[in-house]
C-alpha cells in the first residue's frame, strides 16, 4: 500500500440475510481519489457490499471504516457517515413529488444547512454540469432514464460527498442512453473524487478503473489493474464470466 | 432490406363522432337494446314528472299553515323552523358567530391557496381552531359562554365533522408510522389501538365515551359532554385514517426510503418530505372517502343526546303546532348531506388533481 491516504477500510466484513450467508470475510482498502469498478454475477454480493459503506444494509462481522471513522450502528455516526458518501441507484430513485432543482436542493439545505439560495445556485451548476440545466423545473416523470440518471448524480454531487457510489447506475436505462451516463460519470473520475462503481459495462472498467474487483457467492474471487484483469484473469471463475459477458 | 417514409397524422374518418353517432350506438344499436333503451324512458316518465312536481311544481313556498292548497311539498315547514334546523337551540341574537366561522372557513380554504409561505400556513392552520372555537363557544375576549347544551343542527353536525377530521388525521398518521415502526413497543402499541377501535362500532365507542369515561374521573369534574363525544369520535376515526394511510406507505418504492436515508436525511425528515407526501397523495381518494362516511357517521352523537340536524327533524316534528312534517324534514336534511359530501368529494378531485406530478 502507497502513502496515500486510505478512505475505505472493510475487513473481515461478514453479513447474513437469516440463514444465507451473502458477504463472506469481504477484504477492502480504498484509497482517496482511487476508481473501483465491482463486476460479478447476480447474487454475488456487490451491492450488497456497496450498500454496507452507508449503512443501507446492516452487517453482523467485521469492521468498516470510512475516512477515519467507524461505522457502527448509531443513529449520528450513520448520518455523520453518510454525509460525505453519495449514492446512484440502478433505478434513480428521484423523488417524484419534487422538481429536479427541488431534489437537488433538498439534502443540503435540510441535513447540511446551507442557505437556499447558496443551494439553489449550487444545483444550477451542478446541473450544468451535467447538461440538464434546462430541465431544473420539470418533475422527474417528465424526463427520460438517462436524464434521471444525470439528475441523481448531480443530486448526490450537491451534498459535496468524499465517496460516491454507484450501484449499477446503467443497467435500467435504454442502450441509447448508456453513454449520456457513462460520459458524465468519466467526467467526475477525471475530477479525482473517491468511485465504487458497481456495473458490467466494461468499456468502462478499462477506461476509467484503477482497479476492478470480481466478487462471486459474497468472496472477493480476483483483483487487478484492469488491463491484467481482463487480459490475463487468473482464477477459473472469472474466465468463464468474462468469456459471458464478452462473448455477445 | 426495406425502408418506409414516416406518415402524417389523418383526421379520423367522418360518422364516428357526434350526439345522433353516439345514440345510435349506444341507446339503439340493435332491437334488444332499443327495447332497454323504450324500458328505461318509460320508468323515467313513471318517477321523474311526480317526483318534480312534489318537489316543485306543486309546492308551497311561502304563506301560513291555512294557505296551503295544494299537494306538493310544504317547505313553509322549513322556512319556519330553519334556525333549529342550523343552529340548535343556540341563541337567536349570537348567530352570527356560528355564521362568521363558516365565512372564515371558506377564507381559510381559499387563503391556503394563495399563501405559498410554510409559515403563513403553519399559523392558519393553528390558529383557525382557536378563533373558531372561541367564537362559537365564548366565554372570552368579552363574549357569551354558550353552553355545548345549546349547540345544534347542522352547526353541531359540521363541528362534529370538522373537529373529527382535523383532529385525527395528524393522530393516525401517527398510528399509521407507529405499525411500521422497527420498535417492537410502540408497534405493538399501534397495532393493538387501531385493531381494538376498529373491532368497535361507533355507537360503542360513543356510549362508551359518555358512560364509562365519567367513571374514571373523580366526581366533581363534569366533563363536557360533546367534548366526550369528539374523543370518542377523534380515536374512532384515527383508527381508520391509520390504515388509509398505511396503504399509501406501502405503495411507496422501498427506493424512496434509500433515497433519503441515503442523503443523510434523519427519520422524521425523510418521513415528513419525502415519504409522506408521496403517501398521502395516494391516499386522498380514500381519505376523502373516509372523511365523508365520518361526517354521515356524526348523527350517530344523538344517541347520547346530542341533536345534531338529523335530530332535528324528529324534535321540530314534535311541535304540536307542525305535526306530520316529517317527508319535507328529511328530504331538506338528506339535500343538505348531499351537497356537504358531494362539495367534499370535488375538492378532493381538485385537490388531486394540484398535486399530479405525472404528465
Amino acid at each position: 500500500m502507497s502513502e496515500q491516504e486510505i478512505m475505505i477500510s472493510m475487513k473481515d466484513v461478514n453479513k447474513w440475510y437469516g440463514d444465507f450467508h451473502v458477504l463472506k470475510d469481504v477484504n477492502l482498502d480504498i484509497k482517496k481519489g482511487e476508481k473501483v469498478v465491482i463486476c460479478g454475477p447476480s447474487g454475488s454480493g456487490k451491492s450488497t457490499t456497496i450498500r454496507c459503506l452507508n449503512h443501507l444494509e446492516k452487517f453482523q462481522q467485521g469492521n468498516i471504516n470510512i475516512n477515519g471513522t467507524e461505522l457502527i450502528d448509531d443513529v449520528k455516526v450513520v448520518r455523520h457517515i453518510r454525509a460525505q458518501v453519495g449514492m446512484v441507484f440502478q433505478h434513480f430513485n428521484l423523488f417524484p413529488h419534487l422538481s429536479v432543482l427541488e431534489n437537488l436542493v433538498l439534502a443540503p439545505t435540510w441535513v447540511h444547512k446551507v442557505p437556499r439560495k447558496e443551494a439553489i445556485k449550487k444545483a444550477m451548476y451542478y446541473l450544468e454540469r451535467v447538461k440538464i440545466a434546462d430541465q431544473a423545473d420539470k418533475y422527474p416523470n417528465q424526463l427520460s432514464g438517462g436524464q434521471q440518471q444525470r439528475v441523481a448524480i448531480a443530486r448526490c454531487l450537491c451534498i459535496n460527498p468524499e465517496i460516491m457510489l454507484f450501484d449499477e447506475p446503467t443497467s435500467a436505462l435504454d442502450p441509447e442512453m448508456v453513454s449520456e451516463v457513462l460520459d458524465v460519470m468519466v467526467e467526475l473520475a477525471d475530477e479525482g473524487i473517491t468511485m465504487i462503481c458497481v456495473t458490467h459495462e466494461m468499456g468502462f472498467a478499462k477506461k476509467v478503473a484503477d482497479r476492478v474487483i470480481f466478487m462471486d457467492a459474497g468472496q472477493v474471487i480476483e483483483e487487478n489493474e484492469p488491463n491484467e484483469f481482463f487480459d490475463n484473469p487468473q482464477s477459473d471463475r472469472l474466465k468463464l464470466f468474462l468469456e459471458q459477458i464478452l462473448s455477445h | 432490406m426495406a425502408t418506409y417514409t414516416i406518415k402524417e397524422a389523418k383526421a379520423a374518418p367522418v360518422g364516428t363522432k357526434g350526439p345522433i353517432h353516439w345514440m345510435k350506438h349506444n341507446l339503439f344499436p340493435d332491437v334488444k337494446n332499443s327495447l332497454l333503451t323504450l324500458v328505461g324512458l318509460y320508468l323515467l316518465y313513471l318517477t321523474v314528472p311526480p317526483f318534480l312536481n312534489w318537489m316543485i311544481f306543486d309546492a308551497t313556498w311561502s304563506g301560513t299553515q291555512d294557505e296551503i292548497t295544494k299537494g306538493g311539498a310544504r317547505w313553509i315547514f322549513i322556512s319556519e323552523k330553519f334556525d333549529q334546523f342550523m343552529y340548535g337551540f343556540y341563541p337567536e341574537e349570537l348567530h352570527w358567530r356560528p355564521n362568521l366561522v363558516l365565512i372564515l372557513t371558506v377564507a381559510f380554504l381559499f387563503s391556503f391557496k394563495i399563501f405559498a409561505n410554510v409559515k403563513i400556513k403553519a399559523a392558519l392552520i393553528l390558529s383557525y381552531p382557536v378563533i373558531s372555537f372561541i367564537l362559537i363557544s365564548g366565554g372570552w375576549l368579552g363574549l357569551e359562554t354558550v353552553e355545548t347544551e345549546k349547540w345544534g343542527g347542522l352547526m353541531l353536525t359540521l363541528v362534529v365533522a370538522a373537529v373529527g377530521i382535523i383532529a385525527s388525521f395528524p393522530i393516525g398518521i401517527v398510528l399509521a408510522l407507529g405499525r411500521q415502526s422497527d420498535m417492537p413497543i410502540v408497534k405493538t402499541l399501534c397495532v393493538g389501538f387501531i385493531e381494538f377501535i376498529r373491532g368497535v362500532p361507533l355507537i360503542t365507542i360513543l356510549f362508551m365515551a359518555s358512560v364509562v369515561l365519567p367513571l374514571f374521573f373523580s366526581d366533581g369534574i363534569d366533563f363536557d359532554k360533546l367534548l366526550r363525544a369528539l374523543i370518542g369520535i377523534t380515536l374512532f376515526q384515527a383508527a381508520y385514517i391509520a390504515e388509509v394511510v398505511r396503504g399509501g406507505l406501502q405503495a411507496i418504492p422501498k427506493g424512496q426510503y434509500e433515497a433519503a436515508e441515503s442523503l443523510g436525511l434523519s427519520y422524521w425528515q425523510g418521513m415528513i418530505l419525502i415519504i409522506l407526501p408521496q403517501a398521502l397523495k395516494i391516499s386522498i381518494p380514500n381519505l376523502v372517502g373516509s372523511f365523508i362516511s365520518l361526517f354521515k357517521d356524526t348523527t350517530l352523537v344523538l344517541i347520547i343526546g346530542l341533536f345534531d340536524i338529523l335530530a332535528m327533524v324528529t324534535l321540530t316534528n314534535s311541535d304540536t303546532n307542525w305535526l306530520g312534517y316529517e317527508v319535507e324534514g328529511y328530504v331538506f336534511v338528506t339535500l343538505i348531506y348531499w351537497v356537504v359530501c358531494f362539495t367534499m368529494s370535488q375538492y378532493s378531485k381538485a385537490i388531486e388533481r394540484k398535486f399530479n406530478t405525472e404528465h
